[in-house]
């Protein structure tokens, strides 16, 4: 078991995105099977989505908003990081669960690398993440939404939800880790939907004022979802994908071997 | 503790159990503040995400108001008597997971006065929420231009709205027996917040929203809960609310009242 860990052989690599695989599979199927609870977090957005297009109407002739046809055109990137938020914590709760009940210890005993154990799971959530974008995008341009970066657009807005569900996965699982209990993972629930209202994706920062703009200003929310709407309601910019994507990117690395480095260290190794 | 156990004289609402129940939920939540986090934390975070992010809505002409505040704090103190309401029967469908509820059947009292203290106490913990926001609001720069009146008329709106969605919440709670089937209730609660007058006037909204906020009973609950808060109390604004509250709290309690008593029969 040790070997795994130490060595780069061309069949550990094999083994390594092997077990990722089948560990990503568990993920996705254990949440396919629980419809009832990836539901709402899929509704829900659509809903305050469509709600907030039919009573923000008027807001779109103020000084400072940006020119749009619809309040949709506008929502696109936020309701689908917000959906994506809301299932994102999901690969903590179901690691913690497998704490809970012992499964954890099984996994462990057994020949599979530590990494792939969280990666995997992660990996599952990702995957389903970029499929309810896909549908979100769908149901908005049938409402008459526009994305004005055509496919490449929608490319990056698929990714960035992705990795997304791999940064906020990945911090639930270090919780899941450390706590070892579903209720604590849960509790990040709160923290989340703070972050998204108290960021641009309702509104935009130039129509608010006071401190409350300054936060909203310095929100990481915010700087994912400003570059993502230019995409979506200006066109296709090279530095606003590589902007949305490379904090994304970077937040994955660095959470990811944070969450590595917790296990590790919770299983007392180096 | 089927029905039959029970005694010919647990028909009656019995009070002093009623206010045990209610005794109960209240050292409950003395004893875990943790409890009333999620209550008071989600109202507060609400009303400064709204009010910092919508605050530019007041420069639109025909907005309710020129003070954001006065706007908000009233719909998100409700929203939270909402969440308080329904975390009130979480703590019954905790009692049904640890076995407690069971003993609490075995009392020599009717069912109804069970239900009745798990009302009261959802309704208490509604005050926590409502102050909360207030005093938050106040900070932010609430005018408050009703006074005690305004206050007092929403703390009621709030009290009454906990009490109705913990007997819709109790409905389902007594049938399904787990703190997952809230999850129901709570998005039919977010719901028909959202499909109301709560963050812009009716005349602001569009196409099918505006239909649907027109009947939402919602609507007439939080003018209600805010005429206080704007241009002043007036009967032609309060009477609906009571006819909202009147019916919403008969149809939860005649709904939760057979859920309850088809356990274990």
């Amino acid at each position: 078991m040790n070997k795994v860990d130490t060595t780069t052989s061309p069949r550990v690599i094999k083994n390594f995105f092997s077990q990722t695989i089948v560990l990503a599979q568990r993920s996705l199927v254990s949440e396919l099977r629980q419809l009832a609870t990836v539901l709402p977090g899929l509704l829900f957005p659509l809903l305050l989505a469509f709600t907030y297009t039919e009573q923000f109407e008027r807001v779109l002739s103020l000084p400072g908003f940006p020119e749009v046809d619809s309040f949709l055109d506008f929502l696109l990137p936020a309701t689908v990081l917000q959906m994506v938020s809301f299932g994102a914590s999901n690969s903590g709760t179901e690691l913690a669960l497998d704490i809970e009940n012992g499964f954890m210890d099984r996994l462990l005993a057994s020949p599979v690398a530590r990494v792939p154990v969280l990666i995997g799971r992660v990996g599952g959530s990702a995957l389903l993440a970029g499929i309810k974008t896909v549908i979100i995008v769908l149901v908005f341009l049938a409402d008459g939404a526009q994305i004005a970066s055509g496919f490449a657009g929608f490319l990056v807005l698929t990714l960035s939800a992705c990795l997304l569900v791999v940064v906020i996965g990945g911090l639930s699982q270090i919780l899941a880790i450390r706590s070892g209990s579903q209720e604590v993972v849960g509790a990040t629930f709160p923290l989340i939907f703070v972050m998204i209202f108290m960021s641009s994706a309702f509104f935009p920062t130039e129509l608010m004022s006071g401190w409350f703009k300054q936060l909203a200003e310095f929100n990481p929310m915010t700087w994912i979802i400003d570059p993502l709407r230019r995409l979506m309601i200006v066109g296709w910019s090279w530095s606003d994908a590589a902007t949305a994507l490379g904090i994304l990117l970077l937040g994955s690395v660095l959470i990811t071997g944070a969450s590595v480095r917790t296990l590790h260290k919770k299983l007392g190794r180096p | 503790m089927s029905t039959q156990t029970l005694p010919k004289a647990a028909n009656g609402i019995s009070l002093s159990i009623a206010m045990a129940v209610c005794r109960r939920g209240v050292l409950r939540v003395v004893s875990r503040p943790t409890l009333l986090l999620p209550i008071v934390f989600m109202p507060v975070i609400m009303l400064i995400s709204f009010t910092g992010a919508f605050g530019s809505l007041t420069r639109i002409e025909g907005y309710g108001s020129e003070n954001i505040y006065d706007w908000m704090a009233p719909y998100v103190a409700l929203q939270g008597s909402v969440f308080a309401g329904v975390f009130g029967s979480a703590s019954t469908a905790e009692d049904f997971e640890t076995g407690f509820f069971d003993r609490l059947l075995l009392t020599p009292g009717s069912r109804s006065s069970i239900l009745l203290g798990t009302v009261l106490v959802s309704a208490i913990r509604s005050l926590f929420p409502t102050v909360g926001v207030i005093i938050v609001a106040l900070l932010g720069g609430l005018n408050l231009s009703g006074g005690l009146p305004a206050i007092l008329l929403l703390t009621a709106a709030s009290a009454l709205m906990a009490s109705v969605f913990c007997l819709f919440s109790l409905a389902i709670v007594y049938r399904f027996k787990t703190i997952r089937s809230l999850m129901i209730v709570q998005l039919v609660a977010f719901t028909s917040f959202f499909m109301t007058i709560g963050q812009v006037p009716l005349e602001f909204m569009t196409g099918w929203l505006h239909q649907v906020a027109r009947f939402n009973p919602t609507t007439n609950v939080l003018r209600f809960a805010r005429q206080g808060f704007l241009d002043g109390i007036t009967w032609e604004l309060t009477w609906p609310g009571i006819v909202v509250f009147v019916a919403a709290n008969a149809v939860g309690s005649v709904l939760a009242f057979r859920s309850l008593r088809r356990i274990g029969s």
